[in-house]
């Protein structure tokens, strides 16, 4: 059984899918009709969502400074705080990332993929008691746009030019087209509130399965279940708490004794050791973050793109994520998505380490002397490490890699983004538009490798409001390709998400959109007694 | 003190004379406000120095210039270094310490939340650990030498040698994930009854009372030993009092002094210096605030937490001062 099929199984253990349903779909996703029949009845059967009890969660990520507004949420803990008590106009699939209905039932483009409508769904309450409308909608966008009000999504705010209600519709009108924007809309900032939380943005009153009962910043937050919850495939237990723990064997110890249920960031170096306590299952899911070596494309000697290739062949992929990632991860191909993006090209050559190959382009490119790359413990964790461990390949290709240990404060500022050669950490993106743009577009603020390319720039624009998938699918390769053989980008890997919950937690859906099955984790399981 | 300033200040000269301990204190609160005048200028311009300001440090990697620029503009942290020290001073003496930049909540408010939660703990562990420590300290004189005394001394030199966090390890180990008896993590939170606050607390309180025990403990034991060698003991001896009465109503008041000074550098200890603590154990003290503060460079209530802290050692000392000079009467005319 492959993921999919054991997601759609899971959707009818969770009673969000119909017989009907999920026979088309799993037979759309190759199972035989028998095949798919038996296992909507063993599902439906085997592990019937229990509901009720107290879910208790250990999250590292919270601080004193955290605020209630879902507009500045920028924590982990946060993160999950705001899925429980709200929802977003549209979500991503967890095991494809394709969008599908919230709060907006259905959707449609304008052939440009400039304007689009979207239908709002009817007969949904905020906890307040008030029933949500359009105009909540349309208030709630509009807050975010605005500068005054620091969302976290206002870049991608910034593509919409217009929102207005039509009827029961939401109508955007965008500056340019854009294929993605149901996608955008899924932002985790993006939470719909009673007339968008003008009038209190702290208020935490959404339309989410459960409703908050306390909240202290950087230490708990308590929630009950919303009673008027509009869907049945969510909201399992019958309430729910989550507890600030930034260190990482404090939420170790709290899970092994039974304190909590779940604990997120679960260190590589110390899994193998969880893994043995009886009561505790790993959870590891596939994910969008990448550790990066990166280079200045216009900057002496990375100008040259043989040294480029030639750093890129003296990495050992395999080797970093068995060290660093302790195995939780995959293999990075020197640009910046993998498959849990929708419209991923499939089938480019997995570069791998060849010492030989490197050494022929380092020859060619007539560098001499080392190479210098700075580093730091804040770039991603195992960072020097696995700057030294790369110094070590790179010495067998014959190139003198010097590694630089720079201080954590202030790397951000002075080192990132500032000097040519030196290691870093991307979070993922929605979609692959978004990635491209934040850091690989000419103009972009965030173009850490100095990838100038109009080629490319002019792709990316196109492929932005192509509504045809498949001619966008076959540019996203083309762009993948130039990135990966003549950008400045060395992509050693991607980190899983490594989370760990107790045995008695049962319906975990490994979400590919982000950490903690997207944040929702709160939402979609339940405890087994 | 000169010459000069004797002759001249002659009513204050006979002031001291009348109120000694009264005259101590005074001068002892003047020094104080300058000594926290001091303390806020370092960590002023400590947190200056170093690498990257709030608005850098905030935004991290997704910093622009431009939003970088606009926090800057909107804290005023592009004007000059001394004009952002004086107008935090000018709000500071009238009780007044600004709002957090990071959460943009009045810091008074949420300091006193985390104060007392860090003077719950530390008065909690204080009322366990300086009775204990003290009435170890005689009972190993009481059996100086003999099994008692040093298993007393082995086993609080073994705890005060292993740092802080393992011992929250062992104990959590133990006690929470072996046999499952105590509540971890020790969060406390508003609305909590007060037996559940103080299950909570049962873990991190045993840590800080294993970790300041030996301390004030050996404390006792050295400064009764001491008084116990003197004449004025030798006569108690053999006038025919019993030992252990001899250490209670002799020794133990001429020793007190030492005691109180290490009593009153543990307790400062307590409330200061229990970040680690407040950590391994997920509990919501001052410690974890400052500290969480510190990463961001958020100034005002970096300048806060640690004016409480300065404040909190200053007194504590002063108390043990003038303690020490009560018990005493010697210490009152200095010479």
């Amino acid at each position: 059984m492959n993921d999919f099929t054991k997601y759609l199984a899971g959707r009818v253990t969770a009673g969000g899918m119909n017989r009907r349903e999920f026979m088309g779909r799993a037979m759309a996703a190759g199972l035989t009709l028998t095949a798919a029949s038996q296992l909507f009845t063993e599902s439906a059967e085997a592990q019937q969502p229990k509901k009720g009890g107290h879910l208790k969660l250990g999250l590292e990520g919270a601080a004193a400074t955290d605020s209630r507004d879902p507009a500045k949420a920028l924590s982990q803990f946060m993160f999950v705080v705001s899925r429980c008590w709200g929802d977003m106009i549209v979500e991503a699939e967890p095991l494809t990332g394709k969008p599908v209905p919230a709060l907006a039932e259905n959707w449609e483009p304008s052939p440009d993929a400039v304007t689009w409508t979207f239908k709002i769904r009817s007969g949904v309450k905020f906890h307040n008691g008030k029933t949500l409308t359009v105009d909540d909608i349309v208030a709630t966008l509009r807050r975010h746009t605005d500068e005054k009000a620091e969302s976290g999504a206002l870049g991608v705010m910034k593509s919409i030019k217009d929102i207005k209600a039509d009827g029961d519709n939401l109508v955007l009108t965008l500056t340019e087209g854009n294929a993605d924007l149901p996608l955008l809309l899924t932002d985790y900032h993006l939470v719909v509130q009673p007339n968008g939380g003008v009038d209190d943005p702290n208020a935490m009153i959404g339309t989410g399965p459960y409703k908050v009962a306390s909240f202290e910043p950087g230490v708990r937050a308590t929630f009950e279940k919303n009673a008027d919850d509009w869907r049945s495939d969510r909201g399992f237990v019958d309430s729910v708490e989550l507890i600030a723990m930034n260190d990482a064997t404090a939420r170790i110890a709290a899970l092994s004794s039974g304190q909590v249920h779940y604990i997120n960031r679960v260190d590589p170096k110390t899994v193998a050791l969880l893994k043995r306590a009886p009561t505790v299952e790993i959870l590891s899911t596939s994910g969008r973050g990448h550790y990066v070596f990166i280079m200045h494309c216009n900057t002496a000697p990375f100008d040259n793109n043989d040294l480029r290739l030639a750093l890129k062949y003296a990495m050992d992929r395999e080797n970093m994520v068995k060290t660093i990632l302790g195995g939780y991860g995959k293999v990075g191909n020197d640009f910046p998505i993998n498959s849990t993006y929708a419209l991923f090209p499939e089938g480019i050559e997995q570069r791998a380490y060849d010492p030989d190959k490197a050494s022929f382009h380092y020859k060619k490119s007539g560098h001499s002397g080392s190479v210098l790359l700075r580093t730091s413990e804040v770039a991603f964790p195992g960072a020097v490490d696995a700057a030294v461990l790369y110094q070590q390949s790179a010495k067998k290709a014959g190139i003198n890699v010097e590694v630089k240990r720079e201080p954590g404060d202030g790397y951000w500022t002075n080192v990132w983004n500032v000097q040519p050669f030196s290691t870093s950490y991307w979070g993922g993106r929605p979609t692959q538009d978004q990635m491209y743009s934040t850091a690989y577009l000419s103009t972009a603020d965030w173009n850490d490798t100095r990838f100038q390319r109009p080629d490319f720039d002019k792709l990316l624009l196109e492929a932005r409001s192509e509504l045809d998938e498949t001619k966008r699918k076959d540019m996203y390769r083309t762009m993948a390709m130039m990135v990966r053989d003549e950008g400045g980008l060395i992509l050693p890997m991607f980190n899983d998400f490594v989370n760990a919950a107790s045995k008695k937690v049962k319906g975990y859906v490994h979400d590919i959109g982000n950490d903690m099955s997207n944040g929702y984790v709160a939402t979609r399981v339940w405890l087994d007694a | 003190m000169s010459n000069s300033t004797e002759t001249e200040s002659l009513p204050g000269q006979r002031f001291r004379e009348r109120f000694p301990l009264l005259a101590l204190v005074i001068e002892r609160m003047l020094l104080s406000v300058l000594l926290l005048f001091a303390v806020s200028v370092l960590i002023f311009g400590g947190v200056e120095a170093l690498p990257g300001d709030f608005a850098s440090t905030y935004l991290g990697q997704s910093a622009t210039p431009q939003a970088v620029a606009n926090i800057r503009a909107e804290l005023g942290l592009d004007r000059p270094l001394v004009t952002r020290y004086f107008e935090w001073l000018g709000g500071a003496v009238q009780g007044d310490f600004g709002t957090s930049w990071a959460s943009r909540n009045s810091v008074s408010e949420q300091v006193g939340n985390r104060l007392g939660n860090s003077l719950f703990l530390a008065g909690f562990a204080a009322v366990i650990a300086v009775p204990l420590a003290v009435g170890l300290g005689m009972l190993s004189v009481h059996f100086r030498d003999r099994l008692p005394d040093k298993i007393i001394n082995v086993i609080s030199l073994a705890a005060i040698s292993l740092p802080e966090f393992f011992i929250g390890y062992l104990l959590i180990l133990y006690f929470a994930v072996n046999f499952g008896v105590a509540t971890f993590p020790a969060t406390v939170f508003e609305g909590m009854g007060l037996i559940e606050r103080i299950k909570a607390i049962a873990l991190p309180t045993a840590t800080l009372v294993l970790v300041v025990l030996a301390h004030m403990m050996r404390m006792t034991r050295a400064a009764i030993l001491s008084v116990m060698s003197s004449a004025y003991m030798e006569t108690a001896e053999l006038k025919g009092l019993s030992a252990w009465r001899a250490i209670v109503k002799h020794a133990a008041p001429n020793a007190l002094a030492p005691i109180i000074n290490v009593v009153a550098l543990n307790l400062a200890y307590l409330v200061v210096g229990v970040v680690v603590v407040e950590v391994v154990f997920v509990y919501p003290g001052m410690g974890q605030y400052m500290v969480d503060a510190v990463t961001v460079r958020d100034m005002p209530v970096v300048q806060a937490c640690g004016l409480i802290f300065a404040a909190v050692y200053i007194f504590l000392n002063m108390l043990a001062d003038i303690l020490a000079i009560v018990a005493n009467p010697r210490l009152r005319h200095p010479r």
